[in-house]
């Protein structure tokens, strides 16, 4: 094996790629990524790179996503889809424990914990930053979440640098990409004859020194360096993040929170393609003789009525006062909680809401008549 | 409930397809038998058994002077009634009724008109008894009233999710219709219990299980106008099974206010040419 050091940029051919996915899965590894499905580019299993997109790209705006074809077959030459990585490691449904009567009382067993070993391929840079996030909530706090954990303990991640943008992308104003500059494992450059290679860590290392990698030239490095540039200059999308925790919790009387309660149909579908809304709810099911019951765990969201019920109502009873707290914990308050925004600019809540809500137009518009209606500012309304 | 609770299901009008949703499902029918004393349910058995009962399930809507009498009756013998399903819980997809003509309707389809006696609306139970749960759906979903009737059973509070149907796209994987390809689906607007079935296979959704909890469709459809959908267009989504529930009910009728209005100003321009 030859021994590579960290942070040298190494070069793939391009028909070498399949080599990665086969080294992967020789290892054990389920290795999960972008794929053509249901008129969009989503995540599921990769097998070979026939499953990858090749040639496709899409367009994206409010409320509008369109899968197009590309002129060359560039594997990677996309930004973000409606799925995240969220859906593997903080799976949107699972049993975390079950319950079964005996003769001697009940007998109960925490759920299966045994995922995949899964290798992410293609983790863009504002979705690192998502993951960065998700750690803070699942691991780094006093509670660890075993589900979380062992997958993600076990995942290898292969970013992959952006090379375009979305018009829904805004990653340069929350400051998390669209470079990919850490919490990889090998990070790639696509370029017509192959991919730029980072090593970013020593598992990384080690894969990297099973592939069949040349020293990057000179030429590679600088187009690298070029397409990805290409990617910073097409972001026209900005928020301006000023101060943006207190001037959101200083407005919580603005009249904008009705304007956008009018359009907004609290149906959860921001919250849901959020690559770091965390947000679930645990029920109890049993079947109907009440032997048997398990507890499960499921993706729920802020924009649910019954989410904030608490003996004998809900304490959000209107879409104004759910679209605030989802905005103000987004964008304000995670700051408290996590020590980060929650919001990494992905643009994925702009373009898969139903009626186009943006997110970077209410914190202007909030922004803009700041303090008009500013009401007295109590430390009880963080 | 203490003892076996005797269970009554009872039919007003509706096509019967919720009754059946019970007998499907056939992994927990010898249980739900085993577990409820069923004294009256036609549609099972023709044993009958008087009331007093204490789950009684009522399928369909209110459209006849009688059936407006037998419910109340159906009432006082029920401890615990529940509805099953849109005509019971919204009037139902016979509720385009209440936007036409009744009488008109009777001479197109029966040969003998004067024999039949019927309300000019088709409504939901809760505006004639009071409802205890409402089980929404076209048909309900046999494992929701499986889960209801396991609650009632075991004496907790029966739990059924009033969120949208995008929750249960997203939570599926399922990428959405509307965002992707332009497919006009009223997800967002209504009650989940189908499990988002209908956008799995590329379709939009039909409102099956009515309006979801503070739904807004008028934000929807004026999505929709923005983007060359006419108001005429989008009535009929908004009359289907679910149409006379309020929230679409109203929806639909200000969509046609719209048109009248569109319309109108269409032959003024027409006449300044």
């Amino acid at each position: 094996m030859t021994n590579l050091p960290l942070q040298t940029t190494w070069f793939l051919p391009r028909g070498e790629l399949s080599r990665l996915i086969e080294t992967l899965r020789a290892d054990g590894y389920e290795v999960v990524g972008p794929t053509v499905d249901q008129g969009a580019i989503v995540y599921s299993e990769i097998r070979s790179t026939d499953d990858l997109p090749k040639g496709w790209t899409e367009t994206q705006g409010p409320g509008q996503y369109r899968l197009e074809r590309r002129t060359d077959d560039a594997y990677f030459g996309f930004t973000v889809g409606p799925h995240s990585w969220k859906k593997y490691l903080f799976p949107p449904l699972v049993t975390v424990s079950t319950a079964e009567r005996t003769p001697d009382g009940w007998s109960i067993s925490d759920g299966k914990n045994d995922p995949p070993k899964y290798a992410f391929l293609g983790v863009r840079a504002c979705e690192l930053a998502a993951i960065a996030v998700q750690d803070r909530t699942f691991l780094h706090g006093p509670y660890v979440d075993p589900v979380y954990k062992a997958r993600r303990d076990q995942a290898f991640i292969i970013a992959v640098n952006c090379t375009q943008a979305a018009s829904t992308c805004f990653c340069t104003s929350m400051g998390t990409g669209p470079r990919c500059t850490r919490g990889f494992d090998l990070a790639l450059t696509e370029l017509p004859a192959g991919f730029l290679v980072e090593v970013g860590s020593p598992a990384g290392e080690a894969l990297a020194a099973r592939l069949p990698l040349v020293e990057a030239a000179e030429d590679h490095t600088r187009e690298a360096e070029a397409r990805r540039q290409n990617a910073v200059d097409q972001i026209q999308r900005r928020m301006d993040t000023t101060g943006i925790r207190d001037l959101l919790l200083q407005n919580l009387e603005h009249p904008r929170w009705s304007d956008v309660a009018q359009r907004c149909l609290s149906c959860t579908n921001c919250t849901m393609v959020c690559p770091t809304c965390f947000c679930h709810s645990v029920r109890d099911v049993s079947d109907l003789t009440g032997d048997q019951a398990r507890r499960e765990r499921q993706w729920d969201s802020c924009f649910n009525l019954d989410f904030s019920y608490m003996n004998g109502g809900p304490v959000r009873n209107d879409v104004r006062s759910r679209y605030r707290q989802w905005l103000t914990h987004k964008l304000a308050s995670w700051f408290d909680q996590f020590d980060v925004s929650g919001c990494v600019g992905c643009g994925r809540c702009i373009t898969w809401c139903p009626v186009g809500i943006d997110l970077t137009e209410e914190v202007a518009a909030i922004r803009s008549s700041d303090g008009l209606q500013r009401p007295p500012v109590s430390p009880a309304a963080t | 409930m203490s003892g076996k609770p005797r269970l009554a299901v009872f039919k007003f009008a509706s096509c019967d397809g919720c009754q059946l949703s019970l007998l499907d499902a056939e992994d927990e029918l010898l249980a739900i038998a085993g577990a409820v004393e069923i004294a009256y349910f036609l549609e099972a058995s023709s044993r009958v058994l008087p009331g007093p009962y204490d789950v009684t399930l009522v399928e369909g809507s209110i459209t006849t002077p009688h059936d407006a009498e037998r419910i109340q009756e159906v009432r006082r013998q029920s401890k615990f009634l529940m509805t099953i399903g849109a005509c019971a819980t919204s009037g139902g997809i016979q509720a385009l009724r209440n936007w036409a003509s009744s009488e008109e309707y009777l001479r197109a389809v029966y040969a003998r008109p004067e024999y039949i006696r019927t309300l000019s609306t088709s409504t939901a139970i809760a505006d004639h008894v009071k409802v205890d749960f409402e089980l929404r759906g076209c048909p309900i979903n046999h494992h929701q009233l499986v889960e209801v009737l396991s609650s009632l059973i075991a004496g907790r509070t029966p739990r059924t999710p009033n969120h949208s149907v995008c929750l249960d796209c997203k939570r599926r994987g399922t990428v959405c219709v509307t965002v992707a390809q332009g497919i006009p689906c009223i997800g967002p607007v209504t009650h989940a219990g189908c499990g988002a079935l209908c956008p799995h296979f590329d379709r939009g959704c039909y409102g099956c299980y009515g309006p979801a909890a503070q739904a807004n469709p008028s934000s929807l459809n004026d999505w929709w106008m923005q983007h060359g959908h006419a108001p005429q267009q989008l009535v009929p989504l908004m009359r289907n099974f679910n149409g006379y529930a309020p929230s679409f009910r109203s929806e639909s009728e200000r969509l046609e206010r719209m048109a009248a209005t569109s319309h109108s100003s269409d032959q003024v321009g027409g006449n300044d040419k």
